[in-house]
């Protein structure tokens, strides 16, 4: 089964243990800079959003690489930087609509969301289940679960 | 190591950042943030030093755990001598800065002298320098954070900042930082203003990558997070109402002050309470409250975020407040509430927007705010002061009012400014102020929770619940348990809580963990980050030494043992309602026991032997 990374926003607390987590595994450093998952927050509206790759099928970043650094890991399906193959030279940034590959100075590399080769850190460090790892083909089963829980009690209240 | 092992020292007059090293022999007795701060301060001042004077120090200083991914390790504190007190100064924080301060590669930033001219430190990893604040001198605390994220065009960058009210000398000014986290108590955001610094802006990319032993750390960190998610207090009560879960608790209990302190219950306290906050206004059908809101690091998520109703009178045409912004915790909602007679759950929260957006504690405010209500009551405050103010306790408006009045100083804001302390003697009656030198009361009487009379009356800095909250132990039934009214026992118990909160303090851990943690649960994850060895029983007497350190100083600024005392409202008139009624505060019967567990001479002096003993400067 293809898992990918679930995202519940109103969860959120923004206490960064998902950046501090992703850091740790990829970078060795506890360091939301080098975080490849970001948790943003929008004061006035008073939320929490945290935001990362959504491992793209047709990657732009993957198809924007003029050295053939992205590649798809076929065990996880998510979007791998070849560090070895990576010239620096940041089309994939541009690619990427929604800014989720960044430039990393200290290695000359990009760095982005690999899931962890398929344990992702983050969703292991979340104290509130706004990140999850779960069925990629049933991203909706939680919430489709909730509603059917709901349309059943109306159902019986009406019977 | 878990330090970085770098102290960036900061010569305000003569606009110097020089980096030197950590002094690693203080770091191992005295652990970091409040413990090792307090040493490097009473080695470089004079204890009768004038607080707002250029010789008075200003340190930032984080704990060894601050920035790691340790359950709360987001905090840092704020040491200087305070004004509102003149005693030793040393406010917690939690939110961002502390961590990024850490992941820039810095343990502690100390401010000496004072700058000619307005000034802010910009700190980017190892580079830091001093830059003109003259644009953003006389804004709010929440203007100058937005005016520096724009100037530095970087959305991450993390900023604290002293408010207008610092600006214009108010005693109990904070330093705010995140927009709304506080090192909140005993005037530190004074001390700030009076060397012309107005924020610290500041960004790491460093991180922290130097624990002692990494899988180790992970595999206790994740344990000890499991101990406070499954715990009733930091696993569902925190997370679900905040501190505001006390409000209904304290009450019960008749432990609530209340109108100045004169009651011990308050008729509004459920309509004030962490429970109302989650219930739909009548209004606009939408709930005080929100959502929580975390600081760094932290799995319990107390934080509330919340917002005022568009129409309520203290918001109506003012849109720049009908956002979210922080929210009331339990010490701030019983200051601004119960203490001023006010149940307006709305107006009290836009009191407390208005004490972060320009700095001011909110429990020294309300606390003045109720003394000079009780004034006005008696006659000695009148319209004629206040420019036509009725200050009446239960008035919403008029707290309101005392905060913006407090934000910029202006007309009676000035005297609110000074704290109960000097608004009371300079108004005739000086009893009527509800302070430890100097310092306002927290949310808890002390005539029906004992313990925290002697907590109050022997805090270093002052009236406080955070130097050794026995509420766990009296009320909530935590730990080592205790009867409220009892006076047995206290002065123990007073003590230990003393130095485990020391230790506790100086490790960049939440206090607030210690409701499901003991020393045990810190001491494995200091030791899998710290180089030495980490034993609870090293904390404890690292947290002895941090408190005689703390009260060596105070002593030599001046403070005797008739300092360590409470307000004679408290000693005298007895509780009228409730649980505790007739009982007065015990704090006389049980001083001179507190004294003899801590081996202080009958005059509450630390000795030579317990100097020689701990290993203490001279």
């Amino acid at each position: 089964m293809e898992k990918s990374l679930h995202i519940d926003a109103d969860k959120c607390t923004g206490c960064l243990q998902c950046e501090m987590a992703c850091s740790f595994e990829n970078e060795g450093v506890f360091n939301p800079a080098k975080s490849r998952i970001k948790v943003f927050t929008f004061h006035r509206e008073g939320s929490f959003v945290p935001y990362t790759c959504t491992q793209c099928v047709e990657a732009w970043c993957m198809q924007a690489c003029p050295v053939d650094a992205i590649v798809v890991n076929l065990a996880t399906g998510a979007k791998d930087v070849l560090e070895d193959r990576c010239v620096g030279c940041k089309v994939c940034t541009i690619a990427c609509l929604f800014g989720t590959v960044n430039y990393n100075k200290d290695t000359g590399k990009v760095i982005k969301c690999d899931l962890c080769g398929g344990d992702p850190a983050c969703a292991e460090a979340c104290p509130t289940e706004a990140i999850t790892f779960i069925d990629a083909d049933s991203t909706g089963y939680k919430r489709m679960r909730k509603w059917a829980e709901q349309t059943g009690t109306v159902s019986s209240e009406n019977t | 190591m878990a330090w970085s092992g770098n102290v960036l020292r900061v010569n305000l007059t003569q606009g110097t950042c020089i980096s030197e090293p950590l002094n690693m022999e203080w770091a191992r007795d005295y652990i970091g943030q409040r413990g090792l701060a307090t040493r490097y301060f009473v080695e470089e001042v004079d204890p009768k030093v004038e607080p707002l004077a250029p010789e008075n120090h200003l340190i930032f200083a984080n704990g060894p755990l601050t920035g790691t991914m340790a359950s709360t390790g987001g905090r840092y504190s704020v040491i200087t001598k305070g004004p509102l007190t003149g005693a030793i100064a040393c406010s917690n924080s939690g939110g961002f800065l502390g961590a990024e301060l850490r992941s820039a590669g810095w343990d502690m930033v100390i401010f000496e002298g004072k700058s000619p001219r307005p000034v802010y430190l910009y700190i980017e990893d190892e580079r830091a320098e001093l830059r003109s604040a003259e644009h953003i001198w006389g804004k709010s605390v929440w203007e100058t954070d937005e005016i520096l994220h724009k100037k530095h065009q970087d959305p991450r960058l993390r900023i604290a900042a002293c408010g207008r009210a610092a600006e214009v000398g108010c005693f109990y000014a904070s330093i705010i930082n995140d927009l709304h986290r506080a090192a909140g108590r005993s005037g530190v955001g004074a001390v700030m203003a009076s060397k012309n610094l107005k924020a610290l802006a500041v960004r790491g990319n460093k991180g922290v990558g130097n624990v002692k032993d990494p899988p180790r750390f992970l595999k206790e960190t994740a344990k000890h997070k499991k101990v406070l998610a499954e715990h009733g207090v930091t696993g569902s009560a925190l997370p679900t109402y905040g501190t505001q879960v006390l409000m209904n608790i304290v009450n019960e209990i008749g432990a609530l002050p209340a109108n100045n302190m004169r009651d011990v219950q308050f008729d509004g306290a459920h309509r004030i309470s962490g429970e109302q906050m989650t219930k739909p206004r009548p209004g606009d059908g939408k709930p005080n409250l929100t959502r929580k809101a975390a600081c760094f690091g932290c799995t319990i998520a107390c934080g509330r975020i919340s917002t005022v109703e568009k129409g309520h009178f203290t918001v109506e045409n003012k849109p720049e407040y009908w956002g979210n912004s922080g929210g009331l915790e339990y010490e701030a909602a019983w200051a601004l509430g119960a203490d001023t007679g006010v149940d307006d759950l709305d107006a009290m929260t836009y009191a407390n927007f208005i004490c972060n957006e320009d700095g001011f504690d909110p429990i020294s405010f309300g606390a003045t705010v109720a003394a000079a209500m009780e004034l006005f009551e008696k006659g000695a405050i009148t319209t004629e002061h206040t420019g036509g103010m009725e200050l009446n306790f239960g008035s919403a408006k008029a707290l309101a009012w005392a905060a913006e009045q407090v934000a910029t100083g202006e007309g009676f804001g000035a005297d609110l400014g000074l704290g109960s302390k000097r608004l009371c003697e300079k108004y005739g009656d000086p009893d009527l102020s509800m302070t430890v030198k100097g310092q306002e009361f927290p949310a808890y009487d002390p005539r029906a929770i004992q313990g925290m009379g002697l907590t109050y009356a022997t805090s270093n800095r002052g009236a406080c619940h955070l130097r050794s909250y026995t509420v766990s132990q009296e009320v909530l039934g935590l730990g080592e348990k205790a009867e409220p009214h009892d006076l047995d026992g206290k002065p123990k118990l007073v003590r230990t809580v003393q130095d485990v909160t020391a230790a506790w303090d100086s490790t960049g851990l939440c206090l607030f963990t210690s409701f499901a943690w003991t020393l045990d649960n810190v001491a494995p994850q200091m030791d899998a980050a710290c180089e030495g060895e980490w034993t609870s029983d090293r904390l404890l007497e690292a947290g002895e030494r941090i408190w005689n350190l703390e009260r060596d100083f105070n002593i030599k600024a001046g403070f005797t043992s008739a300092d360590d005392t409470l307000p004679k409202r408290l000693l005298e008139e007895p509780a009228g309602t409730g649980p505790a009624k007739g009982l007065v505060s015990g704090v006389p019967k049980m001083m001179p026991e507190y004294y003899r567990e801590r081996g202080w001479t009958v005059n509450g002096e630390v000795t030579d032997a317990i100097r020689t003993r701990l290993g203490l400067p001279a």
